[in-house]
């Protein structure tokens, strides 16, 4: 009896000294994590609930319902939101028609290839291409510019889109501008889910007599939308943190909230610094929801699909 | 009879999206060349290309950038192929844990990050803004972690397309220690993953903003706002040069990976 004790002892003080270097061999990764996003993040999240003094408050947070502060995050989720809709329903046409809508062969692959491309192409470069393009003295700008016909009075130019309240440098150049990379993200995700789409099911619910449109409201749709919403998100908190687009095209005049913060860690513009702290724990509570509600419907539709 | 019909046919709905599509993609991107020829009135040049590789500060902002890409990369490759190794080996349960963690910075936004980093590392006792060599350090570590969902993905899928317990037990019965193990075995047959996970690290980091602007440092990011405030037609150069490196990076992750790259690069 005695020597069977002994070796299961044996084997389990082995066991936890074996289980105890399993865990030395992450620790740099997590000692890394903890040291350079759990204590910034944590220590910016406290600092929404102090005063100047570090007492606990809800100040900071109540100050968050101010008129220009509100107006800010109205501004930052109606650009993410137009946009992951727009760039999520124009993705979905395009993919769709290089997908099922049998496009030509080069086509597809252009547009694949190239959604790669535009996908990455943010920041400060792609308000550099759209200022070229739509800004005041560009491409488009002094294409429409050249439009002219004579009349009475002598030529007239009606197409300054300028003078016509077109504007880059606004929420609908912002718009414009994010959807440059919001749709060919689109297209990246959802292409593989439609090309998942069984050309089997399409001609079932043919011979069954379903017009096209019976078939994608009560077929098609219903077995994409998981794929469908988890990219909306995805494009919802590509544009919501966007900063770098933004203060390229338009200097700042556009209040973001990602540009006030901006601002504020430039030069406190809040006048106080935990109130910036809590705007920035707003962010990060919206990603957080946007996410877990995404999760959520997901979840349900899945479950759905597989009963 | 009728479907066999259809397939031959050219759908045009489906060329209108496409077209669209493709009408979107090179609009843009003409009217910026074309626009970017035009510093001479009259005429078309490739004047503005001249000006930007002839300005000292966008070399030097390169040379910064390009230098921190490096940095960056060979940290993260050295934090992140033992750590997804080990996890795979050892434990994996911890693998869905690390998959979270480092989907973090899609949730915290680069602008939150940054300010946290400020925060933190400005006061005692992480004080490591004062000088630019402490600060050097910690742009690196910021540029891990923004960089992290993608060396990380890329080396997890690695880690899963080779066999390592078989490798580690060989390489371990031939006597190898850890550090053989790992250096002489797991490195080379992941170098096709640690590349591509490389070249999406690099290209993000050389073309930042946001972490540059911040900690104020000389980074290409802020070279380009800068100029962007002074300089008419550069920006348009600069706006095509950017295009084509981040088309070399993706270009060359397809030719060494021959699969998609449809991972994200660019932080906004």
């Amino acid at each position: 009896m005695a020597p069977k004790t002994e070796t299961r002892l044996a084997r389990l003080s082995g066991r936890s000294w074996s289980s105890l270097w399993d865990w030395v061999g992450v620790a740099p990764f997590f000692i890394f994590i903890l040291f350079f996003l759990v204590l910034p993040s944590t220590g910016l999240f406290a600092g929404a609930f102090q005063d100047a003094k570090g007492n606990f408050t809800f100040d900071n947070i109540l100050g968050l319902f101010t008129p220009y502060i509100i107006k800010a995050y109205r501004t930052s989720l109606q650009v993410s939101l137009i946009t992951s809709l727009v760039g999520g329903v124009f993705g979905f046409f395009v993919a769709y028609a290089v997908t099922i809508g049998n496009a030509p062969r080069w086509m597809r692959n252009v547009v694949v290839t190239f959604s790669g491309l535009a996908a990455n192409f943010g920041g400060v470069p792609l308000a550099f291409a759209f200022i070229a393009t739509m800004g005041r003295t560009g491409f488009i700008t002094a294409f429409f510019k050249n439009i002219c016909y004579a009349e009475a009075s002598g030529q007239v130019c009606p197409f300054d889109p300028y003078k016509h309240g077109f504007s880059l440098y606004s929420v609908l150049g912002l718009t414009l501008a994010y959807t440059y990379f919001q749709f060919p993200l689109m297209v990246l995700i959802i292409t593989p889910a439609l090309d998942g789409l069984k050309r089997e099911w399409r001609e079932a619910s043919e011979n069954l007599g379903a017009s096209a449109w019976q078939y994608w409201w009560h077929i098609g749709l219903p077995i994409l939308w998981p794929s469908i919403l988890g990219a909306i998100i995805l494009l919802f908190g590509s544009a919501f943190g966007a900063y770098a687009t933004a203060q390229a095209l338009t200097g700042g005049s556009i209040l973001l909230v990602t540009i006030v913060i901006g601002q504020q860690i430039r030069g406190d513009v809040l006048g106080d610094a935990n109130l910036g702290y809590a705007l920035a724990l707003g962010m990060v509570v919206i990603m957080g929801l946007s996410i877990a509600v995404g999760t959520f419907l997901q979840s349900r539709t899945t479950r759905w699909l597989k009963a | 009879m009728v479907k066999s019909m259809n397939l031959n046919r050219i759908n045009w709905w489906a060329v209108f999206w496409g077209g669209l599509g493709l009408a979107y993609f090179f609009v843009p991107l003409y009217g910026t060349f074309d626009f970017s020829l035009r510093i001479v009135k009259g005429e078309l040049s490739f004047l503005a290309y001249e000006k930007v590789f002839s300005d000292p500060r966008f070399l030097s902002s390169f040379r910064y950038s390009a230098t921190m890409g490096v940095i960056t990369v060979i940290v993260s490759v050295l934090l992140f192929v033992p750590t997804t190794y080990w996890i795979h080996l050892r434990l994996p349960r911890l693998r869905p844990v690390m998959g979270m963690i480092t989907l973090l910075p899609f949730i915290i936004p680069a602008i939150v990050f940054v300010f946290g980093l400020i925060r933190t590392f400005s006061r005692e006792p992480f004080l490591l803004t004062r000088t630019t060599f402490t600060t050097d350090i910690l742009i690196t570590a910021g540029y891990v972690i923004v960089t992290m969902p993608y060396m990380f993905r890329a080396i997890d899928v690695g880690m899963g397309t080779i066999d390592i317990r078989t490798l580690t037990e060989a390489a371990q019965s031939l006597g190898a220690n850890w550090f053989q193990v790992l250096f002489r075995v797991i490195f080379p047959n992941l170098r096709i993953a640690i590349l591509s996970g490389a070249l999406i690290t690099f290209a993000t980091v050389v073309g930042e903003l946001i972490l540059a602007d911040f900690l104020v440092r000389p980074a290409l990011g802020p070279y380009m706002v800068n100029i962007n405030q002074t300089k008419l037609y550069e920006p348009a150069a600069l706006g095509i040069l950017s295009f084509g490196f981040t088309w070399i990076c993706l270009g060359l992750i397809q030719f060494f990976s021959r699969g998609r790259a449809n991972q994200q690069l660019t932080g906004r």
